[in-house]
């Protein structure tokens, strides 16, 4: 109803821009944002979080060989809240994507069997993948949302395994787009998203325009048990693959690991009888 | 697209708590899950994978912080999980389409089977193995559209529960000595008798029965009756206090003059005994199935704690007699996963696995029992404590040389196929 009506104003517009986009520059209040948004989900392969982690030998890293590895618990609500904006129609596809070795098609098909329309893997091989870090990522996710003329991007608000919490914010800013982090609820509003994020004093709303950057963050859904049926649709779903070199991204590490050790272990506390010998103990340990 | 049904509050709760826990303590040391560190693979394919990956999920978020609760009580909530199972389609595997199934081969079966091995309570996979492998199969096989659809398919949808009912105070091995009459009256049935080791009993909302419908000899005058367990005459007497498996309700089950429409027969008339057989070797496989996981589950968390354990100054493990018992056990278990694996290849392909599927059950059955009692052994106090998981396997586990098909039965199975058993002169009828 409303576009027809905008149709007759703005086509003589249309005459002056050139793209859509110098469009909805020129007249943002009078055209409608598309609501059936194109979505991208960052999903990253980690060590299963029910795995006792271990040191490896030479320190430098952790086993990987032979460990359980899932989907990043926070990239599967992210997957879970994107199946739900299409299943409300407010998102008309939606793209799992990971970086990694082989396997991260695992985890791109685990987002496949919970209701994703395709995915793209981009090929890091294992070695490169431990020196991997999240502006490089970020570069890659930038790189493939300008491709795919992504509208919103969704990805966990950080990974089990480096707990850098960087990606989302970092994609952002390459992007120039604006960021909505730590989720908590997501609703629609007119080309924009209501936002609830959590952070440390409670809730915050905030609005943030469309293309945006969303990082999900615990208590934003509870995902899916991918059902059986969907498990073998997810088989004939195209998983698209790319090298980083193929979106012009440098892997190049900055960072240097020089060492990966156990934290210290856990001491023995001690109980006090009284305020008192509390504020006495901590003077004495120089906490206070 | 399904989503998991709405639970109440408490369990809610519960769900963010254990997620919570799960994502908190990512690199803290958790002693008792590195069991599930790996599903097996070489065997399972991606998509086999993905099944096992989604229902462990639905398992370590649903069921397994709650089995040691239904343990105590006695019960497991059959409706609730069966619910969440149908849903995400577990609960059809490999039955028609047009019913709500899936239709797929007997390996994505075995999948799931193997996977239902992570459920820390041999009582709830017992329950949930029975509606899919024992209480609907010849509904599925020889059944009309009335019983697929009145019967099946709400079983498959995990709106129901389902159970069987062959078991007799007088009648185990013996099936085909039951007693349990079905009598002819116009349209309809009037069934007497009583049935006896019936699982998901308690919470069941029907009964595929076997009785006797006719007279004549005793595989052939047996039928297949599916009888709604609210039908007035049908009494769940008492549920049985047993020493492991105690979350699965087993009960006593008193038919007095219940009428059932006589369309309520499965298949033929008469033909129950031999249908009842025909699925034996799938149900054979699946008990057998069922013990892969426990039993690599306890040897993982044995090796933890013997490792931690210290007496006279050194871990447990470093015993030469440990690490070597475990390493025979481990062995035989191998052993026994390739003998599995082996006959459901051979099942896919269409061949009558019988006799593998009987030493299936035997081995699984007896290595379950050596296994649990030399694994318990190294646990020592602890493993006679009821905080452990050796000892519930123990208890749980030994149920597999008895119900299912005894070991006796099995042995008596191979030496058919042996050709070893004595002949007996037939007796010459004047």
């Amino acid at each position: 109803m409303k576009q027809s009506h905008l149709h007759a104003s703005w086509e003589s517009v249309a005459a002056g821009a050139s793209t859509e986009a110098d469009l909805r520059q020129a007249l943002p209040f009078l055209l409608p944002k598309k609501m059936s948004l194109k979505v991208l989900v960052g999903v990253k392969r980690v060590i299963d979080y029910a795995v006792k982690i271990r040191v490896r030998p030479d320190k430098l890293g952790v086993v990987t060989d032979g460990v359980k590895h899932s989907m990043n618990p926070f990239d599967e609500i992210a997957v879970e809240e994107a199946v739900r904006l299409k299943e409300k129609k407010i998102a008309k596809e939606v793209i799992a994507v990971s970086c990694g070795p082989a396997q991260a098609q695992e985890t791109i098909r685990t987002a496949l069997a919970m209701g994703a329309d395709r995915g793209i893997h981009v090929e890091v091989p294992a070695k490169e993948m431990e020196k991997l870090e999240p502006l490089h990522v970020s570069k890659i996710l930038a790189k493939l949302v300008e491709k795919e003329g992504g509208d919103l991007l969704i990805v966990g608000k950080q990974a089990i395994d480096d707990d850098t919490n960087a990606t989302a914010q970092m994609t952002a800013s390459l992007l120039n787009w604006p960021q909505a982090t730590f989720a908590s609820e997501i609703k629609k509003a007119d080309g924009e998203l209501d936002v609830t994020r959590e952070i440390d004093g409670g809730l915050e709303s905030i609005k943030v325009k469309l293309p945006a950057v969303v990082s999900a963050d615990l208590r934003l859904n509870e995902p899916r048990y991918a059902t059986l049926p969907n498990i073998m649709k997810a088989k004939k779903k195209k998983i698209q693959k790319l090298k980083p070199a193929d979106l012009s991204v440098d892997v190049t590490p900055h960072l240097e690991v020089v060492e990966v050790v156990d934290p210290p272990v856990r001491e023995a506390g001690i109980k006090v009888d009284d305020v008192d010998t509390l504020v006495a103990k901590l003077k004495e340990a120089g906490r206070i | 697209m399904a989503l998991h049904s709405k639970t109440p509050l408490l369990f809610s709760r519960i769900n963010i708590a254990t997620r919570r826990q799960g994502l908190c303590r990512s690199l803290s040391t958790v002693t008792n899950n590195t069991a599930r560190t790996k599903i097996q693979d070489g065997y399972y394919d991606q998509e086999h994978q993905e099944l096992q990956r989604s229902l462990i999920k639905l398992i370590e978020t649903e069921i397994n912080p709650f089995v040691d609760e239904w343990e105590t009580a006695g019960q497991w909530p059959g409706h609730r999980i069966f619910k969440l199972l149908g849903q995400a389609g577990f609960l059809g595997i490999n039955k028609p389409t047009e019913y709500g199934g899936l239709n797929l081969d007997y390996k994505y079966h075995a999948a799931y089977l193997e996977a239902l091995g992570h459920i820390r309570a041999g009582g709830v996979s017992l329950g949930i193995g029975v509606q899919t492998d024992v209480a609907t199969p010849a509904l599925s096989r020889f059944g009309n559209d009335y019983i697929k659809r009145e019967f099946l398919a709400p079983a498959i949808s995990g709106d129901v529960v389902a159970c069987l009912g062959v078991s007799e105070p007088g009648a185990g091995s013996d099936v085909a000595g039951l007693q349990t009459t079905a009598r002819q009256q116009g349209d309809d049935l009037i069934i007497n008798g009583q049935k006896l080791w019936i699982t998901n009993a308690c919470q069941a909302d029907w009964i595929c029965l076997l009785a006797n419908t006719s007279i004549g000899p005793p595989h052939r005058n047996k039928s297949l009756i599916c009888v709604p367990m609210k039908t007035p005459g049908v009494n769940v007497a008492r549920k049985l206090d047993k020493l492991g498996m105690r979350s699965s309700d087993t009960g006593h089950i008193f038919f007095d003059e219940v009428r059932v429409p006589a369309k309520n027969i499965v298949g033929e008339e008469g033909m129950g005994f031999i249908y009842q057989m025909k699925q034996f070797q799938e149900e054979r496989l699946a008990m057998a199935l069922g013990t892969l996981v426990p039993l690599k589950t306890i040897m993982e968390e044995t090796i933890n704690y013997t490792r931690e354990r210290k007496a006279f100054g050194q871990p447990l493990l470093n015993n030469q007699y440990i690490h070597f018992r475990l390493a025979e056990l481990e062995t035989e278990l191998e052993c026994l996963r390739s003998l599995i694996y082996r006959a459901a290849d051979l099942l896919v392909a269409g061949q009558d696995v019988t006799k593998l599927a009987s030493m299936c059950k035997l081995k699984s059955g007896r290595l379950a029992r050596v296994f649990t009692d030399s694994l318990l052994q190294f646990w020592g106090g602890m493993g006679f404590t009821n905080e452990v998981l050796v000892s519930r396997l123990y208890r749980d586990l030994r149920l597999f040389s008895i119900g299912g098909g005894a070991d006796e039965v099995m042995l008596g199975v191979i030496c058919k196929y042996m050709n070893t058993l004595p002949h007996v002169p037939v007796k010459k009828v004047k």
